[in-house]
C-alpha cells in the first residue's frame, strides 16, 4: 500500500505535470512552424528558400532579405509577446485579479508617453536608451495606478476604472507630444503608437535582447511565490512569504518586461491580458505551468497578428496592435461582464 | 515551543477591539477561543499569526518576538488557517498542500524528498490522498476544508491555529475534523489554537478555553471549571443550564429558551 503511494507520486516532484509539458510541446511545434512560415512569407512564399536560408544553403539575394529583414521582425514579434504575456500573468497572480494587464494597469500608456517624449524631445540620441526610458515611464504610471487604486486591497474594478483614466491622460499625453513634435517625426511616432514592428532590425534585437535574457528567467525563479500569492495574502504571509517585498519584485519585473516590450514594439495591447487566460484553460492556475505556456502563447499571437497584418491585405501592411486589439478588446469586454454579473 | 501575549492591544482605524490582553497558551495543548459575534477572536487568532500588528504589545514565541522573526523563519514553527480562504480556481488539492513546504524552499533548493514525505503524510492524516488531482472547487465543503488543513500540516509545525475550521460544515464532517485535530494533538503533540463556535464541541475537544468579552479576557482554563451558566450568560447573554455529556462527561450546555417541549409520560413507551 505504502509502495503503491510512492510510485503514484513519485513523479510530482517536478515542477511540471504530464499534461502541462504536452501542451506545451505542442506549443513549441506551433511556434517553430509559425516562425517558418513568417520567414518564408513575404511578396511571395517560399518555405523551401527560407528552409536553405536557415540551414545555410541560401544565396545570397535570399540570405539578405530573409536573415536580415525578415528575421530581426519575427525575432521581435516573438520575444515582444512572451514578454507582454508573462508580464500579464504575473500582474494577473499579485493582484488576484484576472483583468489585470500592462495596458490595463497604464505599464504601456507610461511606456509611451516616456518613449514618445524621449523621441520627439531628443530626436538625435540613440534608440538604445529607449529601453530604459520607456521602463521608467512604465513604472511611475503603474505606480500612480497602483496608488490610487489601492484601498485596503485592489478591487477588480476600481482598478480598471483607474487604469482606464490614466489611459486616456497618457493618450491626451503623447498626442500633445506629437502634434507639438515636428511633422516628420509625427508620422514615426504614429505607427509606433499603434503597436508595429514593421522595419525593425538586428539593432532593435541586440538593444532588446538583454531585457528578455536577464527579466524572463527572473520571472521564472519567482514561480513558487506566485504560487502561494494566489492563496490570498493571510494564507502566503502564513506559509512564509515576505509578501510586501515580493510585490515589489513582482512589479518591477512586469513592469520591465512590458514597458521594454513597448519601447520596442509600441502598444502591443490585450497580449497580456488574454495569453495568461488562455493558459490557464490549458494547464490550470499554477504559475509553474501558466509562466511558459503564457510565453508560448504570447508569442504565437504576436507573430500571427503580425503574419495576417502584413500580408492580407497586401499591399498596406496593418501593424499588429491593430490585430490584437481586435480581438483582445472584445474578449476583455466579456471578462468584465462575467465578472459584475 | 511556548506562545504567549504580552498587553496586546489590537485596534482596527480608532476602534479598540483588545485591550492588554495577556494570554499563555498551553504547550502541546488544544485551546479554544470563545466569545460571541464581533468580539474580536478573529482579531486576537490573526494577530498571533502576524497577520496583524498589534497597537501595542508583543507576541512572543520560545522567547522571540514574532513580529522581529523572518516571516520564513516563523513559519516553520506555527501555521494559520484564516477563516474561509479561497483557491484560484482549477488549483489541484495535491498544488495546494505543496505550497505549504514553501518557508523550507529556496532558489537553490526547490523540492526536496522531505517535502514530498511532508506533503504525502499531510494528505493520508486528512484521508485526501484519494483526491489529490481534484480540482479544490468541485470538492465538498468538508472535503475542501480537509485539503486546507492538509496544507497547514505539510507546512510541518509545532504550533497550529485556526479559524473556525468547522464553519458551513455538517456534523459528521465537524466531528470528523475535531477529531483529526484531536489525534494530531494526541499522537504528535501539536499545540493546536482554534476558534470554535459550537460551546459543547469546544468542551468537548479544548484541553483550555479562553473566553473573551468586552475587549478583554474574560475568563480562562479547563472547560469544566471555566463553563457555567453565569459564564455563559456573562460571555454570549444565553440563559443556560449546564449538564454533562453522557458519554464524554464533559461540561454541555442547554439554552433555556423557546422550543416543543415532550411530556414525560408521552415518552414512556419509548424509553421502556
Ligand atoms: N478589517 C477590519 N476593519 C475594521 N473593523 C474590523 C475589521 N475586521 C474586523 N473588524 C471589527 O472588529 C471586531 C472584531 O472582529 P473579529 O473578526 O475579530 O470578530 P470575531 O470574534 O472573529 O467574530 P466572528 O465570531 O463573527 O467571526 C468586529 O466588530 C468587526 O466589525
Ligand atoms: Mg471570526
Amino acid at each position: 500500500m505504502k509502495k503503491m503511494i510512492t510510485i503514484q507520486t513519485s513523479n510530482f516532484s517536478f515542477l511540471l505535470s504530464s499534461k502541462t509539458m504536452i501542451v506545451l510541446i505542442n506549443l513549441l511545434i506551433i511556434q517553430i512552424i509559425l516562425f517558418w512560415l513568417s520567414l518564408s512569407l513575404g511578396k511571395t512564399f517560399d518555405p523551401l528558400t527560407s528552409l536553405k536560408v536557415l540551414l545555410g544553403q541560401g544565396s545570397m539575394k535570399d540570405n539578405l532579405s530573409i536573415i536580415h529583414l525578415r528575421m530581426p521582425r519575427v525575432i521581435i514579434a516573438c520575444l515582444i509577446g512572451s514578454a507582454l504575456a508573462v508580464s500579464g500573468a504575473i500582474l494577473q497572480g499579485m493582484i488576484k485579479n484576472s483583468l489585470a494587464s500592462p495596458n490595463v494597469i497604464g505599464i504601456s500608456g507610461g511606456a509611451s508617453v516616456a518613449a514618445i517624449s524621449y523621441i520627439t524631445l531628443f530626436p538625435a540620441a540613440s534608440i538604445q536608451f529607449l529601453p530604459i526610458v520607456a521602463f521608467v515611464g512604465a513604472l511611475i504610471n503603474g505606480m500612480i495606478i497602483y496608488f490610487l487604486a489601492w484601498k485596503g486591497g485592489i478591487s477588480p474594478i476600481r482598478l480598471v476604472l483607474i487604469g482606464i483614466g490614466m489611459s486616456a491622460v497618457s493618450t491626451a499625453m503623447t498626442t500633445m507630444m506629437i502634434v507639438m513634435g515636428p511633422p516628420h517625426i509625427a508620422s514615426k511616432s504614429m505607427t509606433w503608437l499603434t503597436g508595429s514592428i514593421y522595419g525593425a532590425s538586428w539593432t532593435q534585437v541586440y538593444i532588446y535582447l538583454p531585457w528578455i535574457i536577464v527579466f524572463l528567467p527572473a520571472a521564472f525563479l519567482l514561480l513558487r511565490s506566485l504560487n502561494v500569492t494566489q492563496l490570498g495574502d493571510d494564507i502566503a504571509i502564513g506559509v512564509g512569504s515576505p509578501l510586501q517585498k515580493q510585490r515589489i519584485i513582482f512589479f518591477i519585473i512586469a513592469v520591465a518586461l512590458a514597458g521594454s516590450a513597448v519601447a520596442i514594439g509600441g502598444t502591443i495591447a490585450f497580449v497580456g491580458l488574454m495569453a495568461p487566460h488562455i493558459a490557464r484553460k490549458l494547464v490550470g492556475p499554477g504559475f509553474g505551468g501558466v509562466l511558459p505556456t503564457s510565453a508560448l502563447i504570447g508569442s504565437i499571437i504576436v507573430m500571427l497578428s503580425d503574419l495576417i497584418g502584413r500580408t492580407a491585405f497586401q499591399p498596406i501592411s496593418i501593424p499588429v496592435g491593430v490585430f490584437t486589439s481586435a480581438i483582445g478588446a472584445p474578449f476583455f469586454i466579456y471578462l468584465l461582464l462575467k465578472k459584475t454579473r | 515551543m511556548s506562545l504567549t501575549t504580552s498587553q496586546i492591544t489590537m485596534k482596527y482605524g480608532e476602534k479598540l477591539i483588545l485591550d492588554q490582553l495577556n494570554i499563555k497558551i498551553p504547550e502541546g495543548k488544544i485551546t479554544v477561543f470563545l466569545g460571541s459575534n464581533g468580539c474580536g477572536k478573529s482579531t486576537l487568532l490573526r494577530s498571533m499569526a502576524r497577520l496583524l500588528n498589534p497597537e501595542a504589545g508583543t507576541i512572543v514565541l520560545d522567547g522571540k518576538n514574532i513580529h522581529q522573526m523572518s516571516t520564513k523563519k516563523l513559519a516553520k514553527q506555527l501555521a494559520i488557517l484564516p477563516q474561509s480562504p479561497t483557491a484560484p480556481s482549477g488549483l489541484t488539492v495535491l498544488e495546494l498542500v505543496k505550497q505549504g513546504r514553501y518557508c523550507y524552499q529556496s532558489f537553490l533548493r526547490q523540492w526536496s524528498k522531505v517535502d514530498e514525505e511532508k506533503v504525502i503524510q499531510a494528505l493520508q492524516e486528512t484521508h485526501m490522498e484519494e483526491y489529490k488531482d481534484v480540482p479544490i472547487d468541485s470538492l465538498s465543503g468538508g472535503q475542501k476544508q480537509r485539503a486546507w488543513i492538509a496544507m497547514t500540516l505539510a507546512q510541518d509545525t509545532n504550533t497550529i491555529l485556526l479559524d473556525e475550521p468547522t464553519t458551513y460544515l455538517d456534523v459528521t464532517h465537524q466531528i470528523e475534523i475535531l477529531d483529526l485535530l484531536f489525534e494530531l494533538n494526541e499522537k504528535e503533540d501539536r499545540t493546536i489554537i482554534m476558534v470554535l463556535h459550537d460551546i459543547n464541541l469546544a468542551c468537548r475537544y479544548a484541553h483550555h478555553i479562553v473566553a473573551l468579552k468586552d475587549k478583554k479576557v474574560f475568563v480562562e482554563g479547563k472547560p469544566e471549571d471555566v463553563i457555567s451558566p453565569e459564564m455563559i450568560q456573562q460571555v454570549f447573554d444565553l440563559k443556560c443550564k449546564v449538564v454533562f455529556d453522557p458519554i464524554f462527561f464533559t461540561p454541555m450546555c442547554i439554552p433555556t429558551g423557546k422550543g416543543r417541549r415532550i411530556e414525560r409520560k408521552e415518552l414512556n413507551h419509548v424509553i421502556v
